[in-house]
């Protein structure tokens, strides 16, 4: 039906980069985003007409803790139910993951969504935790589940972020220097375009909201090619048909009700003011980490320390590509992954792994 | 996980909506939109997130095409 895909329309569209004579370095912060960029082999396309394109903290399970994972397995082997995304399974905590704590006879169920979580939690008696992970995409449907007041064996720990604050956080620790955001489509369709307006106005840089197919994100980059050349900072919306500028305020809405903003660590970067989202004081009865407390007490004050070797911390600030950390596809593998951004689907490492010689020589 | 995919719908009661991705049929929440049968909705992790305007998607490939001076939307 529509044809954003278009092969004559792409080649334009790097003809037209090729005579702006560019050399930019843009950063994206969404697994889907990578994925299209590696899948259709548009990332040496662009280098190849001087736009460097980094995925930043855009993946959800990459960002999440070693704590956060910790915690999870901990409320695994104290009994609980524990149901999660799929991608967050295999993700190593300090000595192993949520699928390690499964094959060991604990109850982790994997997801589709969160209301895959209350309906089990309708059917067994045994108290079910469902590990929020994800940004603002995921979060409004986590925050309709919680609204309706769930069953009482159902609780929620939650690891969700929100991207505007990271992106500030990347912007002020300037270790890579960016001439432009491409804003993830689908976190943009629920809060808007609004919420990266202060990057533009207080840090000069140019944005654009992308869809996902390749001619979105073609567009997108000669979109922040021209602001720059026109010497503008603003909020483009490529991503029309799905991206109003307000968003999508029902789910905003939800959003405030049933949470808070709080000050959270992000993996591979020092506590990020306001990122995480904790339930708000009307929903406290859902908080895994309030109701299992002393499960989790002797986690508190630990020191996780980052797998050793791994520069997941790194690829997720946009400083290095995965391909640059010494382990990616020789010691770390999809199958025997040392860091989450070889787990997750959204993943920088996974990505490339899965698209590239590796995978077809396995 | 901020993958979402667009899904026709068929039918809705309620907050749940039965939805056609491409042949497969599967029923998701909806509460977050204002979706009516026959639109397009985004779906995410069981939830229409956005319902997809396609008089948009024209626009915007008419719009490259003539930011491109081509002939393709």
């Amino acid at each position: 039906m529509f044809r954003f895909r278009d092969k004559e329309m792409a080649d334009k569209i790097v003809q037209k980069l090729r005579e702006m004579d560019l050399q930019i370095t843009l950063m994206h912060v969404c697994g889907t985003h990578q994925d299209t960029l590696v899948r259709h082999g548009l990332q040496p396309l662009l280098e190849d007409v001087g736009v460097d394109i980094r995925q930043g903290p855009g993946c959800p399970v990459c960002v999440t803790t070693a704590k956060e994972i910790e915690e999870s397995i901990a409320l695994a082997k104290a009994g609980k139910t524990i149901t999660v995304f799929g991608d967050m399974i295999k993700v190593p905590g300090v000595e192993e993951s949520l699928s390690d704590a499964k094959t060991e006879g604990h109850d982790v169920r994997i997801v589709y969504g969160v209301n895959d979580a209350v309906d089990l939690a309708d059917k067994i008696s045994n108290e079910v935790v469902f590990i929020g992970v994800g940004f603002e995409t995921t979060t409004p449907s986590i925050a309709v589940a919680v609204s309706r007041r769930p069953p009482k064996n159902f609780s929620l720990l939650s690891c969700h972020r929100v991207i505007p604050p990271a992106l500030k956080a990347i912007v002020e620790m300037g270790e890579v220097r960016l001439d432009g955001l491409i804003e993830p489509g689908h976190v943009s369709t629920i809060i808007g375009s609004r919420p990266y307006e202060f990057l533009s106005e207080e840090h000069g840089i140019p944005q654009v909201i992308a869809g996902f197919e390749p001619l979105d994100l073609l567009m997108g980059v000669y979109m922040l090619a021209k602001q720059k050349e026109e010497g503008n900072a603003r909020v483009d919306i490529e991503y029309r048909r799905v991206v109003k500028p307000e968003g999508n305020p029902t789910a905003i809405k939800v959003m405030d009700e049933v949470f808070d903003p709080a000050d959270v660590k992000w993996r591979g970067f020092p506590t990020i003011p306001a990122s995480g989202l904790v339930l708000s004081d009307a929903y406290q009865e859902y908080d895994a980490r309030q109701r299992f407390e002393d499960d989790l007490a002797e986690l508190e004050g630990k020191e996780f320390k980052e797998p050793k070797g791994c520069r997941c911390g790194e690829v997720l600030r946009g400083v290095i590509r995965s391909e640059e950390c010494p382990l990616f596809a020789k010691t770390c593998t999809p199958t025997n992954p040392i860091g989450p951004c070889m787990v997750s689907a959204e993943g920088s490492c996974s990505i490339l792994y899965k698209y590239s010689k590796h995978a077809e020589a396995k | 996980m901020c993958l979402a995919i667009p899904a026709k719908v068929l039918e809705i009661s309620g907050d749940v909506a039965t939805v056609d991705f491409g042949g497969i049929k599967k029923e998701v929440d909806v509460s977050l939109t204002d979706a009516v049968v026959g639109q397009y909705v985004i779906v995410h992790a069981g939830f229409a997130i956005q319902v997809l305007d396609e008089e948009e998607a024209r626009e915007t490939l008419a719009l490259f095409d003539q930011i491109l001076g081509g002939n393709v939307a």
